[in-house]
């Protein structure tokens, strides 16, 4: 349990998606100007990225990593170069079937995350966590974990940076920096601050 | 089709300073912030991608006729996902080190806004010609940012440019004090910050309007 509640931690703080790998920034800097619809958007993404990293390991482990294809009576079969294909194949399918059941069972959360769920098809922070669970070797209820933490920790960065451009609307920025700028050094003095995370274990 | 020479140098040179996707259209800052800790990294990783925009906006230009607009974005992925793969797999044959240390960023560039942008924007509206151009010339915009920034990380923070010392560091018994801010992550945000800043204070017109 402890090795979870450690994986959690680190996932969501430490190794935060967006502000240590800086992954998920197109999306991460273009829907943050609103703390309410950059919460929507934080949700779903925790909800495909629990999904994708799982089943993503499940196909790993099971067809795609070597001599995973025994039991069909290929043991030395190696079809691991078709990695890539399949993960996006499988988060743009999640996402798909995700926006189909939402939009049969909760229309107003549907609603509210509209044009966001297709984009997160190309958020490179979904994929960025299904690479991640590759490298690392992570196993099933790991890479649950994993999936889970890593979504929460996007989902609270883009919350933060959300807050802080919400108030920044009254400052007087230098003509050059305003907009896309000065959210650059914003990111860069938030990522500062998830830094001091460094080196938690529990 | 006829081949307009200054529509071609426009397409060619626009995206990088005038229209760089990085600075201006908020594009494929994903993977890029990443590997530009040093310059050889950066350099490697903006000829993948360079390559994979390329190749992409010309193979979808060409079937551009024949894609239902309903799958587009399948078919796209598809195309997109399988040159990455085969970019993944010459640089494991002929830079097996430089793609360790890219680890799973190559990967990523499948899932990078410029690529996907350009064919959606782009290739799916134009010629393959001009769409290999339009590839081409983003993808310089974008190496042309990612090669800069590697630059002033790579020589401030560790006194070296591709691995060869510039600067002799103190812990080298040298004079320079190297700069560790640099070697983190959030310092790519701080300089292409300032770089986006210099740019639009030389090119006012990409100011953006008061809220």
């Amino acid at each position: 349990m402890e090795h979870y509640i450690s994986l959690f931690v680190r996932a969501v703080f430490v190794e935060n998606l967006a502000l240590s790998f800086l992954l998920g920034m197109c999306t991460f800097l273009a829907v943050s100007k609103k703390v309410q619809t950059s919460i929507g958007l934080g949700i779903a993404v925790i909800v495909v990225q629990t999904i994708t990293v799982p089943v993503n390991n499940l196909l790993l482990n099971n067809l795609l990593a070597e001599g995973a294809l025994t039991w069909a009576g290929f043991p030395e079969a190696d079809l691991s170069f078709l990695g890539l294909i399949v993960y996006i194949g499988v988060i743009a399918a999640v996402v798909q079937i995700l926006e189909m059941t939402l939009d049969k069972f909760f229309p107003a959360l549907y609603q509210s995350l509209g044009i966001f769920l297709p984009l997160i098809t190309v958020n490179c922070a979904i994929m960025g966590g299904s690479l991640f669970m590759v490298e690392r070797d992570y196993n099933l209820s790991e890479s649950v974990v994993f999936g889970l933490g890593s979504g929460f920790g996007w989902a609270l960065a883009i919350a933060a940076l959300a807050g802080i451009r919400e108030k920044m609307k009254y400052s007087d920025v230098p003509d050059g920096l305003r907009g896309l700028g000065i959210t650059f050094i914003v990111v860069g003095l938030m990522a500062l601050g998830f830094m001091s995370f460094t080196g938690i274990k529990l | 089709m006829a081949f307009d020479k200054q529509e071609a140098k426009s397409v060619l040179l626009g995206p990088i300073f005038n229209n760089n996707p990085i600075a201006l259209q908020v594009l494929g800052i994903c993977s890029a912030l990443a590997v530009t800790v040093k310059l050889e990294t950066a350099f490697v990783m903006s000829l993948a991608l360079t390559a994979v925009v390329a190749f992409s906006n010309l193979l979808i230009s060409l079937i551009r006729h024949h894609i239902p607009s309903s799958i587009r974005i399948i078919v796209q992925m598809t195309i997109i996902a399988s040159l990455v793969i085969m970019v993944d797999q010459i640089l494991k044959a002929y830079a097996y080190e430089v793609s360790k240390q890219l680890a799973v960023f190559v990967g990523l560039i499948i899932t990078n806004c410029i690529v996907m942008g350009r064919a959606e924007a782009y290739a799916m509206k134009n010629g393959p010609v001009m769409s290999f151009l339009d590839g081409i010339g983003n993808g310089l915009g974008y190496s042309i940012l990612l090669i800069v920034v590697a630059f002033f990380r790579e020589l401030f923070g560790s006194g070296k440019l591709w691995g060869q010392t510039i600067f002799q560091t103190v812990s080298d018994g040298g004079w320079y004090q190297t700069n560790g801010l640099l070697l983190l992550p959030a310092s790519s945000f701080f300089i292409i910050g300032l770089l986006i800043w210099a740019l639009r204070t030389w090119k006012t017109d990409q100011v953006e309007e008061k809220e």
